[in-house]
């Protein structure tokens, strides 16, 4: 046979794991680290004051600069830049494990109804309890999600549950969470009801290093625990009597799994509000990319999701300036259409 | 209450109820009967129990086009117009989004379509809201449906609009009650399905067109309006359509009436309401009508 072995397997000497990509895999990582680098790179330069595309790397490294750049750059653009790209990492991954676990490529978080439970808690914390510091908004977040994705599961159980029932009750809890939302906004003192509306309408505006300091232990802790059952989630993939004959423990995999993709989506709702249709569209395009074996694919996913909401960011910022619109509403403008393109592409199966 | 309707004195009394609380009462009553009926012609149009103006985005496509209206012309008079081509426009894709493939119109696909549309909608509503502070200060209160602060010269110009639709969807129940059956059936029985499909679609969107231009994007009573009155008098729309006329009304000027009274001196959007018993009642269909 002279056909190349379609497969790489990585395994690590040290570590009780293994992971077989496909071919495709490192070097569509590197184009995507390459393309999220520069997107997070002309983010931090472009603005109202532009700063060269040198003297970012230099701020951003510690050389010296001058005063003003090492102001924009290390304290006004980059930790905002950086909080986007871990937003759309989490979000991308999320979306991944939920596609994979519904076996239904249009759930996602958002879809579904976790993030307008995880919104939820959030508004009612900033709201109710504005003196409760942001680090308290990820756990709270991830609260809201957690108990929607019960909720969800639960109410769409009928002797069994069936990922067309689980999706119209989650678009069923959405509309609901959202109004008691909205009923929040209703009523909460005017300061609070501002801050608390521009983190609904999907922004990254004004996040600084506490808010990126509070999501980054999230990133750190779950996203290599997904990558680490991603293997797990393949053989979920193939139906679960067939997971059970290979050996997997279904109902636990799955709970990890489901509370990996809850915990991730949640602290990315409780940094930037609602970034609609990351996590629908990165894993789509991931799995064009690098075909749908998860071991590949939740990294390039995830940096395909960092991607998108960094070009959001750069085209809100600097479409309507001096106006910011919110990267969370130009996701949306571009996450709908390819939505129902995907609606209408899988139109026969 | 009676003396100001027919011996009407000047007293403050008098005034309010003339001139507040009987146009907002009447409001209730004609926009909970055009929601209703418009979400009746829609469940029987797809044969789909899920189906509404709400769910299916028509209510989002009017509201986007009334405050694309008032962004580029300026408030004061209400652009109906653009309510009733941004319904159209909206309930048409989403028609055609929903019936896409083999398995034809799936309440599924229908519902899904119909949310992403209205996302979509409802995300650049919001942009042009922050794009433009002049457009959100007219519009805010508005937006989250809410029946306060018509006066009754702007309700009277959309009036007749319903009336039309009203009407018509009167005169189509003998037909909607064949489609009902499927649309197989209707054509074997000598119907002409298309001219039925597109004067049913006309009402829908003259009626949820005109409800949006007056009282904002109220959810939830075209979908479980016509699921109660279904209860009460069974799958014959010449008896669902009025039924359902009533029971809307009776139900939006409930909904209305607590908004106001819940939390005095405050009041709440009647859309906040609707949906607050609406949601619930959709996640029970969704649980029990979808047992594939």
């Amino acid at each position: 046979m002279s056909i190349a072995k379609p497969w790489i397997a990585i395994r690590p000497r040290r570590l009780p794991l293994s992971f077989r990509v496909d071919r495709r895999v490192p070097g569509v990582l590197v184009v995507m680290a390459s393309l999220t680098l520069v997107s997070l790179l002309f983010n931090v330069s472009q603005g109202e004051y532009p700063v060269p595309f040198l003297e970012v790397v230099k701020a951003v490294l510690g050389f010296p600069s001058t005063p003003d750049y090492d102001l924009v750059v290390n304290t006004l653009r980059l930790p905002r830049a950086l909080v986007a790209l871990l937003v759309g990492m989490g979000l991308a991954t999320a979306g991944t494990i939920l596609q994979g676990l519904t076996r239904n490529p249009l759930a996602a978080p958002e879809i579904i109804g976790i993030n307008a439970g995880a919104s939820l808690v959030a508004v009612a914390l900033i709201v109710a309890l504005p003196q409760v510091g942001t680090a308290w908004l990820p756990p709270a977040a991830f609260l809201g999600g957690l108990g929607t994705a019960v909720a969800i599961y639960l109410l769409a159980w009928n002797g069994g549950s069936s990922p067309m029932r689980l999706i119209l009750v989650g678009i069923g809890l959405t509309a609901l969470t959202s109004t008691l939302t909205s009923l929040m906004i209703t009523f909460g003192e005017l300061d609070t009801v501002s801050q608390a509306l521009m983190w609904l309408a999907g922004s990254v505006y004004g996040r600084s290093w506490p808010q990126l300091g509070a999501l980054l232990p999230w990133l750190v802790l779950f996203l290599p625990l997904s990558l680490v059952l991603a293997r797990d989630l393949d053989t979920l993939n193939l139906g679960d009597s067939l997971a059970q004959g290979l050996g997997s423990r279904v109902e636990w995999t799955r709970g990890l799994l489901l509370l990996c993709s809850v915990a991730l989506a949640g602290a990315s709702v409780a940094t930037a509000g609602n970034v609609g249709f990351v996590g629908l569209m990165a894993p789509h395009l991931g799995r064009q990319l690098v075909g749908p074996s998860h071991a590949g694919l939740i990294p390039v996913a995830a940096l395909t999701g960092a991607c998108i909401v960094e070009v959001a960011e750069i085209v809100g910022r600097l479409a309507f300036a001096p106006i910011e619109l919110p990267c969370g509403l130009m996701t949306a403008v571009i996450g709908a259409p390819y939505f129902l393109w995907l609606l209408y592409r899988t139109r026969n199966q | 209450m009676l003396q100001a309707l027919f011996r009407f004195d000047g007293s403050t009394e008098h005034l309010i109820i003339r001139t507040v609380r009987l146009p907002r009462a009447i409001l209730a009553v004609v926009v909970g009967a055009a929601l209703a009926v418009a979400g009746a012609i829609t469940q029987g149009l797809s044969r789909n129990p899920l189906a509404a103006p709400d769910i299916l985005g028509i209510n989002m496509g009017a509201s986007l086009a009334l405050v694309l209206a008032i962004f580029l012309y300026g408030g004061g008079d209400h652009h109906v117009g653009f309510a009733f081509g941004g319904a159209a426009i909206s309930a048409l894709t989403v028609y055609w989004l929903g019936s896409l493939g083999r398995s034809g119109l799936t309440p599924l696909k229908l519902v899904i379509a119909g949310s992403a549309i209205g996302y979509l909608l409802s995300s650049l509503t919001s942009g042009i809201l922050i794009l433009s502070q002049r457009t959100l200060d007219e519009i805010r209160y508005w937006l989250a449906g809410s029946l306060a602060g018509q006066d009754l010269d702007t309700m009277l110009s959309v009036f007749p609009y319903i009336a039309v639709g009203l009407v018509a969807s009167l005169a189509l129940g003998r037909e909607l009650t064949l489609m009902s059956l499927g649309e197989d059936v209707a054509q074997g029985l000598g119907m002409k399905t298309a001219w039925v499909k597109v004067g049913a679609a006309i009402a829908v969107v003259l009626l949820a067109g005109s409800a949006v231009a007056l009282a904002g994007p109220i959810g939830f009573v075209g979908l479980v309006v016509p699921h109660v009155v279904r209860f009460l008098v069974g799958a014959d729309y010449r008896w669902i359509v009025p039924y359902s006329m009533i029971l809307g009304a009776i139900l939006l000027s409930v909904a209305d009436l607590a908004s106001r009274l819940v939390i005095r001196p405050q009041e709440l959007p009647a859309g906040i309401m609707t949906a607050i018993v609406g949601a619930p009642f959709f996640i029970h269909l969704a649980r029990s009508k979808m047992k594939r």
